[in-house]
């Protein structure tokens, strides 16, 4: 089987199957956040001067900040930023050459979690190769696939690797489209994001495989602040996956993590991500939250952008991928699903920002709301002036299981240019009685009824997935909302 | 294979069914005609399990078991049909993909595997072309736009498909044009085998001059007030329910 195709394999059970840890010997830095911490982290991986600099600027400007508290549809406890822990990396070396050098308790932890870090050739009938970078805590465990890429021009690694062997990419590409003055959690990532991947397509070609990354938050009481760097060049082309889960913990996790991609003319990025965090017990215990800021930007004309989300997991979600569409006849897409059950909180949506000319936009949003769950949708569509042309087609559906849960919608449509056209339909339905006996009349099961009628309303965006990466979301949804009805 | 003994039911407190006894036999059509309200999709209801019905009294015995005991969907599995008088969409799901679900989990309760898909896509092409059916409405979305009459057809067409040993049609003719009607009634037809049984509610004689029914009931207020062969169908037509209500006031 092809590394990472598997990457959230065996699901049929209703218990989060992710919430064993890994015990692993791991160097991690004292609890609590200030200059020392972050100087510690730069030197832990030893970074050159400019970044430490970059770091500790957002260090400060973050220290005046306030938490996103108020407008969001959320509600959680303060959080302690100086009750975490900032830096934990698996004590044995981590730079490795082959995989020989992993531990092999690490190596079985992705195992289990059915990412296969060896580098197995295509076998007949498969679909497609993935290359897949782990990421275990604070840092990239391994990057498969490197060299094949690398005969192409294409690089693919951590981006700490990339600090040091792409200084050049990282200092004019890192923070363009997402500052550290952006928000509170984009300013914290800038002064501890701990790895990620970092991605760069030359000009002219068209990436060969799936590129994914797989996070894995291990150590309790750590925070994970990664960072991904996608760039297409002129008329490249890159499907990227993105997972990610977590152990059970009673106590909640901090997850703040930056993407940020650019798109050059001609160039197309898709970005799928299947997020899958240990989203919290039955009562609402524990869990992760999941602060995280996505960006693209189409930088110059004929660039597209489109970003696919499954989120099932995590115990507050608030996200929302986001493109500015600067180039003219720039394309931006954002198809998701949000699925909320127990007492699980998402605030999720998008920003399609038209600045260029003949710009489009499309979003699609599905969100589903189980037992005690809030589900919104927060989106907003931006035509500046001078964008002439610009058109945003925007479908808000909401799906209602049970008479506990919520589910919200908050468009904001701003327009300063008159040739605009922007549509927006929003619906909001339960699932049917009616359509649960018609199945059950033909022999299936609650269970299964639910998970074809909750396939079936997501279908559009479940389309947008490679083929290995929806079939697995589908069977994430239905274990997501099992025993949520009847 | 199926005994109705007494049967009462009703919803909210409220009796509907008022003591039904029906015996239908393998192989048999049983036509069950009877005014507007009089009961006969609550009877399809109870029978097929929808849970907002209660059964106050009486039994019903499908194949010796205890039908009244199964769950709805364990009815089906056991071979029980229920052509939808209002069939409901399914947004996203195709019919096929809706099929071969219903299959497999009606094997599975059989102890059987999962359908060759070889096997699933020759019985699909068989059966849509027992019901005249297109290939593109087989492939649509469960009911999804489907005209009224393209409704029913998709109802017998997975009738069809499922092979159950008991089908309850209800309604199934009406809102269909005269050449669909033809088609549904054909294709019960083909489906009459000596092992299965029909029972088709329905308020016209037309489909009853295609689907020869071995015996006609007719259901007012929530009884069987008469019961006869398929002249009683024409009589029904000719006169009216009146006369039958009065006979049931007498009685
Ligand atoms: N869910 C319900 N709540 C309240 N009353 C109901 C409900 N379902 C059925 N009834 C009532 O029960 C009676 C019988 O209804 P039913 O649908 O079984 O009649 P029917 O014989 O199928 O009529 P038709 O020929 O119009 O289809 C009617 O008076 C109807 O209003
Ligand atoms: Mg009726």
């Amino acid at each position: 089987m092809a590394s990472g195709n598997d990457i959230l394999k065996e699901h049929i059970s209703s218990d989060y199957k992710y919430g064993f840890s890994s015990d692993i010997e791991m160097e991690t830095a004292p609890k609590g956040l200030n200059e020392d911490i972050v100087r510690f982290i730069s030197k832990k991986k030893n970074e050159p001067e400019w970044m430490l600099e970059s770091r500790l600027k957002a260090f400060r400007h973050w220290l005046t900040m306030e938490e996103p508290r108020h407008w969001p549809h959320l509600q959680f406890p303060k959080i302690d930023y100086q009750d975490i822990i900032y830096y934990a990396a698996p004590k044995k070396k981590t730079e490795v050459k082959s995989l020989d050098e992993v531990d092999p308790e690490l190596l079985a932890t992705f195992s289990k979690l059915g990412i296969s870090l060896e580098e197995q050739k295509r076998l007949v009938g498969m679909q497609s190769t993935i290359a897949v970078d782990a990421v275990f805590d604070s840092v990239s465990v391994k990057t498969t696939f490197r060299e094949t890429l690398l005969e192409k021009g294409i690089i693919f690694c951590s981006f700490s690797e990339a600090v040091h062997d792409h200084p050049e990419l990282i200092k004019k590409y890192m923070g363009s489209v997402v500052p550290y003055t952006d928000n509170y959690f984009a300013a914290l990532n800038a002064a501890v994001f701990s790895d990620g991947s970092f991605c760069y397509i030359p000009k002219g070609v068209r990436c060969p495989m799936e590129l994914s990354t797989y996070f894995r938050i291990n150590t309790a009481g750590t925070g994970q602040f990664e960072r991904t760097l996608i760039i297409a060049d002129e008329g490249a082309y890159v499907s990227y996956l993105e997972g990610c889960t977590a152990p059970q913990r009673d106590e909640n996790q901090l997850h703040a993590a930056v993407v940020e991609i650019i798109s050059h003319r001609n160039a197309e990025v898709k970005y799928s991500t299947v997020q899958n965090w240990y989203p919290g017990d039955k009562n609402g215990k524990g869990g992760v939250y999941n602060f995280v800021t996505k960006r693209g930007i189409c930088l110059e004309e004929n660039s597209k952008i489109s970003w696919t989300q499954v989120e099932t997991g995590s115990a507050i979600t608030w996200k929302y991928p986001s493109v500015i569409l600067k180039g003219d006849n720039a394309i931006g897409e954002f198809y998701s699903v949000a699925v909320t059950n127990n007492f699980q909180q998402a605030d999720t949506g998008t920003k399609m920002i038209h600045l260029g000319k003949n710009t489009r936009s499309t979003i699609v949003s599905k969100g589903i709301s189980a037992g005690k769950s809030n589900n919104s949708y927060r989106g907003l569509v931006r035509v500046a002036k001078g964008a002439s042309n610009a058109r945003n087609y925007s479908q808000c559906d909401s799906l209602l299981m049970g008479d506990k849960c919520g589910a919200h919608t908050f468009p904001y449509i701003e327009i300063k240019d008159k040739s605009a056209v922007v549509e927006h339909e929003a619906t909001t339905s339960k699932i049917g009685e009616d359509q649960i006996f018609y199945c059950k009349q033909r022999g299936i099961d609650t269970e299964k009824a639910v998970s074809l009628i909750v396939n079936g309303y997501c279908k559009e965006v479940l389309n947008q997935l490679p083929m290995e990466f929806a079939v697995e979301a589908q069977k994430l949804l239905a274990v997501s909302l099992e025993g949520s009805v009847g | 294979m199926l005994q109705i003994k007494n049967l009462h039911a009703g919803i909210e407190g409220k009796e509907i069914l008022k003591g039904i006894n029906l015996d239908v036999k393998a192989g048999e059509v049983h036509a069950i005609m009877g005014p507007n309200g009089s009961g006969k999709s609550t009877l399809s209801s109870v029978l097929a399990g929808k849970e907002e019905y209660e059964v106050s009294e009486g039994e019903v015995k499908f194949k010796g078991k205890d039908l009244l005991e199964l769950s709805p969907e364990d009815r089906a599995r056991e071979g029980l049909f229920l052509a939808f008088q209002y069939p409901v969409e399914i947004p996203g799901v195709s019919n096929i993909n809706f099929l071969k679900t219903a299959i497999n989990e009606i094997r599975a309760y059989r102890g059987q595997g999962p359908m060759d898909a070889k096997e699933f896509l020759a019985k699909v092409k068989e059966k849509q072309a027992f019901v005249e059916m297109t290939g593109n409405l087989a492939n649509r979305s469960v009911n999804e736009g489907f005209s009224g009459g393209e409704k029913k057809r998709n109802e017998i067409f997975q009738l069809a498909m499922l092979e159950p040993v008991l089908a309850v049609l209800d309604e199934t003719d009406s809102g269909l044009d005269i050449d669909a009607l033809r088609i549904v009634a054909n294709g019960v037809n083909k489906l009459r085998s000596k092992d299965r049984a029909f029972v088709v509610i329905t308020h016209y004689q037309r489909l009853l001059d295609h689907i020869v029914p071995d015996v006609v009931h007719v259901l007012f207020d929530g009884k069987i007030v008469k019961s006869g062969g398929k002249e009683l169908a024409l009589e029904l037509e000719k006169k009216g329910y009146d006369w039958i209500k009065k006979e049931a006031a007498i009685a």
